[in-house]
Protein backbone atom coordinates (compact mmCIF):
# COMPACT_ATOMS: atom_id res chain seq x y z
CA UNK A 1 0.00 0.00 0.00
CA UNK A 2 2.86 2.63 0.70
CA UNK A 3 4.54 1.42 -2.37
CA UNK A 4 1.53 2.23 -4.37
CA UNK A 5 1.10 5.56 -2.55
CA UNK A 6 4.52 6.87 -2.98
CA UNK A 7 4.12 5.62 -7.09
CA UNK A 8 1.26 7.58 -7.00
CA UNK A 9 2.72 10.80 -5.26
CA UNK A 10 5.39 10.73 -7.83
CA UNK A 11 3.20 10.75 -10.64
CA UNK A 12 1.10 13.49 -9.24
CA UNK A 13 4.63 15.67 -8.75
CA UNK A 14 5.10 15.27 -12.12
CA UNK A 15 2.55 17.46 -12.62
CA UNK A 16 2.12 19.53 -9.41
CA UNK A 17 4.86 21.32 -7.85
CA UNK A 18 3.00 24.79 -6.60
CA UNK A 19 -0.44 23.40 -5.67
CA UNK A 20 -1.86 27.32 -6.51
CA UNK A 21 -0.65 26.98 -9.85
CA UNK A 22 -2.32 23.97 -10.58
CA UNK A 23 -5.63 25.10 -9.18
CA UNK A 24 -5.71 28.14 -11.58
CA UNK A 25 -4.58 26.31 -14.64
CA UNK A 26 -7.58 24.07 -13.88
CA UNK A 27 -9.55 26.81 -13.08
CA UNK A 28 -8.58 28.53 -16.02
CA UNK A 29 -9.14 25.51 -17.93
CA UNK A 30 -12.74 24.94 -16.64
CA UNK A 31 -13.41 28.49 -17.55
CA UNK A 32 -12.65 28.09 -21.44
CA UNK A 33 -14.42 24.63 -21.44
CA UNK A 34 -17.73 26.39 -20.40
CA UNK A 35 -17.71 28.73 -22.88
CA UNK A 36 -16.70 26.27 -25.76
CA UNK A 37 -19.32 23.66 -24.73
CA UNK A 38 -22.25 25.57 -22.58
CA UNK A 39 -24.62 27.75 -25.27
CA UNK A 40 -24.68 29.97 -26.92
CA UNK A 41 -20.85 27.93 -27.55
CA UNK A 42 -18.40 30.38 -28.43
CA UNK A 43 -14.82 28.60 -28.66
CA UNK A 44 -12.75 31.37 -30.22
CA UNK A 45 -13.52 33.23 -27.20
CA UNK A 46 -12.77 30.07 -24.90
CA UNK A 47 -9.68 29.84 -26.52
CA UNK A 48 -8.79 33.79 -25.40
CA UNK A 49 -9.41 32.88 -22.43
CA UNK A 50 -7.83 29.98 -21.82
CA UNK A 51 -4.53 31.91 -23.79
CA UNK A 52 -4.67 34.82 -21.58
CA UNK A 53 -5.55 33.43 -18.78
CA UNK A 54 -2.53 30.71 -18.45
CA UNK A 55 -0.10 34.02 -19.07
CA UNK A 56 -1.82 35.84 -16.68
CA UNK A 57 -1.85 32.80 -14.17
CA UNK A 58 1.92 32.58 -15.14
CA UNK A 59 2.74 36.08 -14.07
CA UNK A 60 0.84 36.18 -11.01
CA UNK A 61 2.29 33.20 -9.62
CA UNK A 62 5.90 34.23 -9.85
CA UNK A 63 5.21 37.28 -8.64
CA UNK A 64 3.22 35.96 -5.75
CA UNK A 65 6.25 33.36 -4.83
CA UNK A 66 8.69 37.02 -4.89
CA UNK A 67 6.28 38.27 -1.92
CA UNK A 68 6.25 35.31 -0.25
CA UNK A 69 10.19 35.36 -0.40
CA UNK A 70 10.40 39.02 0.87
CA UNK B 1 -0.76 18.87 -42.02
CA UNK B 2 1.47 19.84 -38.78
CA UNK B 3 5.03 19.25 -39.01
CA UNK B 4 7.01 16.68 -36.61
CA UNK B 5 9.82 19.30 -35.84
CA UNK B 6 8.37 20.91 -33.07
CA UNK B 7 7.43 17.58 -30.93
CA UNK B 8 10.34 16.08 -32.07
CA UNK B 9 12.77 19.37 -30.50
CA UNK B 10 10.91 19.68 -27.69
CA UNK B 11 11.14 15.94 -26.99
CA UNK B 12 14.72 15.70 -27.26
CA UNK B 13 15.00 19.19 -25.64
CA UNK B 14 13.27 17.76 -22.50
CA UNK B 15 14.91 14.50 -22.86
CA UNK B 16 18.21 15.99 -23.06
CA UNK B 17 17.58 17.51 -19.42
CA UNK B 18 16.20 14.41 -17.85
CA UNK B 19 18.56 12.19 -18.95
CA UNK B 20 21.48 14.48 -17.77
CA UNK B 21 20.02 14.50 -14.12
CA UNK B 22 19.58 10.65 -14.23
CA UNK B 23 22.90 10.41 -15.75
CA UNK B 24 24.48 12.48 -12.77
CA UNK B 25 22.90 9.68 -10.26
CA UNK B 26 23.88 6.50 -12.04
CA UNK B 27 27.68 7.99 -12.42
CA UNK B 28 27.57 8.62 -8.89
CA UNK B 29 26.33 4.92 -8.20
CA UNK B 30 29.15 3.96 -10.46
CA UNK B 31 31.99 5.79 -8.68
CA UNK B 32 31.21 4.45 -5.44
CA UNK B 33 29.97 0.57 -5.66
CA UNK B 34 30.72 0.00 -9.30
CA UNK B 35 29.93 -0.28 -13.04
CA UNK B 36 27.94 -3.65 -11.90
CA UNK B 37 24.96 -2.15 -9.69
CA UNK B 38 24.91 0.77 -11.56
CA UNK B 39 24.11 -0.26 -14.82
CA UNK B 40 21.77 -3.29 -13.57
CA UNK B 41 19.52 -0.84 -11.46
CA UNK B 42 19.48 1.37 -14.63
CA UNK B 43 18.85 -1.08 -17.11
CA UNK B 44 16.09 -2.35 -15.01
CA UNK B 45 15.22 1.09 -14.93
CA UNK B 46 14.90 1.33 -18.69
CA UNK B 47 13.02 -1.71 -18.96
CA UNK B 48 10.01 -0.72 -16.74
CA UNK B 49 9.67 2.33 -18.68
CA UNK B 50 9.46 0.23 -22.24
CA UNK B 51 6.64 -1.58 -20.13
CA UNK B 52 4.91 1.44 -19.45
CA UNK B 53 5.16 2.59 -22.69
CA UNK B 54 4.29 -0.45 -24.40
CA UNK B 55 1.20 -0.28 -21.65
CA UNK B 56 0.22 3.05 -23.11
CA UNK B 57 0.52 3.07 -26.54
CA UNK B 58 -2.20 0.64 -27.86
CA UNK B 59 -5.10 2.58 -25.06
CA UNK B 60 -3.68 5.98 -27.26
CA UNK B 61 -4.78 4.46 -30.13
CA UNK B 62 -8.48 3.99 -29.18
CA UNK B 63 -8.73 7.09 -27.33
CA UNK B 64 -11.01 9.56 -29.61
CA UNK B 65 -8.60 12.21 -30.68
CA UNK B 66 -10.45 15.27 -29.58
CA UNK B 67 -10.63 13.76 -25.98
CA UNK B 68 -7.09 12.70 -26.33
CA UNK B 69 -5.84 16.20 -27.37
CA UNK B 70 -7.76 18.17 -24.20
CA UNK B 71 -6.38 15.30 -21.59
CA UNK B 72 -2.97 15.72 -22.87
CA UNK B 73 -3.12 19.45 -23.30
CA UNK B 74 -4.20 20.19 -19.94
CA UNK B 75 -1.60 17.64 -18.79
CA UNK B 76 1.11 19.53 -20.75
CA UNK B 77 -0.01 22.82 -19.21
CA UNK B 78 0.50 21.80 -15.71
CA UNK B 79 3.75 20.37 -16.48
CA UNK B 80 4.94 22.74 -18.92
CA UNK B 81 4.32 25.27 -16.66
CA UNK B 82 5.68 24.03 -13.76
CA UNK B 83 8.98 23.94 -15.42
CA UNK B 84 8.32 27.38 -16.55
CA UNK B 85 8.11 28.60 -13.29
CA UNK B 86 10.63 27.12 -12.02
CA UNK B 87 13.11 28.15 -14.52
CA UNK B 88 12.02 32.00 -14.08
CA UNK B 89 12.07 31.48 -11.06
CA UNK B 90 15.52 30.09 -10.81
CA UNK B 91 16.57 32.51 -13.74
CA UNK B 92 15.91 35.63 -11.37
CA UNK B 93 17.32 34.30 -8.17
CA UNK B 94 14.71 33.49 -6.15
CA UNK B 95 15.77 29.60 -5.62
CA UNK B 96 19.00 28.48 -6.38
CA UNK B 97 19.92 26.95 -9.72
CA UNK B 98 20.00 23.20 -10.24
CA UNK B 99 23.67 22.06 -9.85
CA UNK B 100 24.63 18.49 -10.89
CA UNK B 101 28.21 18.88 -9.83
CA UNK B 102 26.84 19.87 -6.14
CA UNK B 103 23.92 16.87 -6.71
CA UNK B 104 26.71 14.24 -8.13
CA UNK B 105 28.84 14.86 -4.86
CA UNK B 106 25.79 14.75 -2.33
CA UNK B 107 24.77 11.54 -3.85
CA UNK B 108 28.23 9.83 -3.85
CA UNK B 109 29.18 11.30 -0.16
CA UNK B 110 25.81 9.39 1.02
CA UNK B 111 26.59 6.10 -0.55
CA UNK B 112 30.14 6.29 0.96
CA UNK B 113 28.89 7.14 3.91
CA UNK B 114 26.23 3.87 3.75
CA UNK B 115 29.62 2.08 2.67
CA UNK B 116 31.44 3.18 6.14
CA UNK B 117 28.15 2.27 7.92
CA UNK B 118 28.36 -1.31 6.31
CA UNK B 119 25.33 -1.34 5.62
CA UNK B 120 23.62 -5.14 4.34
CA UNK B 121 23.62 -5.25 1.03
CA UNK B 122 25.09 -2.30 -0.57
CA UNK B 123 24.86 -3.24 -3.99
CA UNK B 124 21.49 -3.91 -3.67
CA UNK B 125 21.13 -0.08 -2.51
CA UNK B 126 23.19 1.04 -5.26
CA UNK B 127 20.94 -0.86 -8.01
CA UNK B 128 17.98 1.04 -6.39
CA UNK B 129 19.14 4.55 -6.47
CA UNK B 130 20.47 3.70 -10.13
CA UNK B 131 16.81 2.25 -11.04
CA UNK B 132 14.88 5.38 -8.94
CA UNK B 133 16.75 7.52 -11.16
CA UNK B 134 16.33 6.36 -14.56
CA UNK B 135 12.53 5.48 -13.57
CA UNK B 136 11.24 8.55 -12.28
CA UNK B 137 13.60 10.98 -14.84
CA UNK B 138 12.34 8.21 -17.58
CA UNK B 139 8.62 8.80 -17.06
CA UNK B 140 8.88 12.75 -17.46
CA UNK B 141 10.84 11.74 -20.84
CA UNK B 142 8.26 9.46 -21.50
CA UNK B 143 5.00 12.02 -20.15
CA UNK B 144 6.24 14.60 -22.81
CA UNK B 145 7.29 11.89 -25.88
CA UNK B 146 3.54 10.98 -25.48
CA UNK B 147 1.88 14.76 -24.78
CA UNK B 148 4.03 16.07 -27.64
CA UNK B 149 3.69 13.33 -29.64
CA UNK B 150 0.20 11.91 -29.32
CA UNK B 151 -1.89 14.91 -29.73
CA UNK B 152 -0.92 15.16 -33.28
CA UNK B 153 0.27 11.50 -34.04
CA UNK B 154 4.04 12.39 -33.86
CA UNK B 155 5.13 9.29 -31.36
CA UNK B 156 7.48 7.67 -33.45
CA UNK B 157 9.41 10.89 -34.65
CA UNK B 158 8.98 12.23 -31.25
CA UNK B 159 10.56 9.31 -29.52
CA UNK B 160 13.38 9.35 -32.39
CA UNK B 161 14.42 13.00 -30.80
CA UNK B 162 13.96 11.74 -26.81
CA UNK B 163 16.05 8.57 -27.90
CA UNK B 164 18.78 10.74 -29.37
CA UNK B 165 18.96 12.79 -26.50
CA UNK B 166 19.43 10.15 -24.08
CA UNK B 167 22.12 8.58 -26.45
CA UNK B 168 23.66 11.72 -26.64
CA UNK B 169 24.09 12.11 -22.84
CA UNK B 170 24.95 8.61 -21.82
CA UNK B 171 27.91 8.53 -24.72
CA UNK B 172 29.34 11.88 -23.54
CA UNK B 173 28.82 10.89 -20.03
CA UNK B 174 30.90 7.65 -20.46
CA UNK B 175 33.10 9.27 -22.21
CA UNK B 176 33.86 12.02 -19.53
CA UNK B 177 33.04 9.51 -16.70
CA UNK B 178 31.39 12.90 -14.89
CA UNK B 179 28.11 14.74 -14.95
CA UNK B 180 27.30 16.97 -17.83
CA UNK B 181 27.58 20.08 -15.16
CA UNK B 182 28.01 22.47 -17.70
CA UNK B 183 25.07 21.87 -19.63
CA UNK B 184 22.66 24.86 -19.33
CA UNK B 185 20.10 23.23 -17.19
CA UNK B 186 17.87 26.04 -16.58
CA UNK B 187 18.40 27.89 -20.62
CA UNK B 188 17.32 24.12 -21.15
CA UNK B 189 14.14 24.43 -18.92
CA UNK B 190 12.73 27.39 -19.86
CA UNK B 191 12.92 26.72 -23.32
CA UNK B 192 10.74 22.87 -23.35
CA UNK B 193 8.81 24.87 -20.67
CA UNK B 194 7.62 28.03 -22.62
CA UNK B 195 7.51 24.80 -25.65
CA UNK B 196 5.11 22.84 -23.82
CA UNK B 197 3.40 25.57 -22.52
CA UNK B 198 2.44 26.54 -25.88
CA UNK B 199 1.74 22.86 -26.94
CA UNK B 200 -0.36 22.80 -23.86
CA UNK B 201 -2.77 25.50 -25.07
CA UNK B 202 -2.74 24.38 -28.23
CA UNK B 203 -4.19 20.94 -27.69
CA UNK B 204 -6.03 22.47 -25.05
CA UNK B 205 -7.85 23.97 -27.14
CA UNK B 206 -7.88 21.57 -30.07
CA UNK B 207 -9.56 19.46 -27.93
CA UNK B 208 -12.27 22.20 -27.20
CA UNK B 209 -12.78 22.91 -30.95
CA UNK B 210 -11.40 26.15 -30.68
CA UNK B 211 -10.66 27.54 -34.49
CA UNK B 212 -6.81 28.42 -33.88
CA UNK B 213 -6.34 31.53 -36.32
CA UNK B 214 -3.54 30.40 -38.68
CA UNK B 215 -4.13 26.81 -36.86
CA UNK B 216 -0.56 25.00 -36.47
CA UNK B 217 1.34 28.16 -36.93
CA UNK B 218 -0.52 29.57 -33.80
CA UNK B 219 1.82 27.29 -31.59
CA UNK B 220 4.71 29.44 -32.25
CA UNK B 221 2.99 32.53 -31.54
CA UNK B 222 1.87 31.06 -28.15
CA UNK B 223 5.48 30.26 -27.68
CA UNK B 224 6.24 33.69 -28.59
CA UNK B 225 3.84 34.89 -25.90
CA UNK B 226 4.99 32.61 -23.17
CA UNK B 227 8.71 33.50 -23.94
CA UNK B 228 7.32 37.22 -23.88
CA UNK B 229 5.89 37.00 -20.40
CA UNK B 230 8.40 34.72 -18.49
CA UNK B 231 11.01 37.21 -19.60
CA UNK B 232 8.88 40.20 -18.54
CA UNK B 233 8.53 38.34 -15.44
CA UNK B 234 12.48 37.28 -14.71
CA UNK B 235 12.91 41.21 -15.59
CA UNK B 236 10.12 42.21 -12.75
CA UNK B 237 11.51 39.70 -10.66
CA UNK B 238 14.76 40.41 -10.45
CA UNK B 239 13.63 44.55 -9.70
CA UNK B 240 11.49 43.57 -7.06
CA UNK B 241 14.42 41.45 -5.36
CA UNK B 242 16.82 44.23 -5.31
CA UNK B 243 13.75 46.64 -4.08
CA UNK B 244 13.19 44.14 -0.91
CA UNK B 245 17.15 43.24 -0.13
CA UNK B 246 18.49 45.24 2.29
Amino acid sequence: MTGLANALRVVVELFVDDGALAIAIVAVVTLSAALAVLPPGQPLLAGIVLLGGCLAVLAANVLRAVQRRG
Amino acid sequence: MMSALPAVTAAFLASLVEAVEALTIVLAVATVRGWRPAGFGALAGFVFLALIVLALGPVLDRVPLHLLQFVIGVMLLLFGMRWLRKAILRAAGVIPLHDEGATFASETAALRDEERQRVARLDRLAALASFKAVLLEGLEVVFVVIAVGAGGRFLVPASAGALLACVLVMAIGFVLHRPLARVPENTLKFAVGVMLSAFGVFWTGEGLGVPWPGEDLAIIAFAALFFSVAIAAIALTRRRLVEVSP
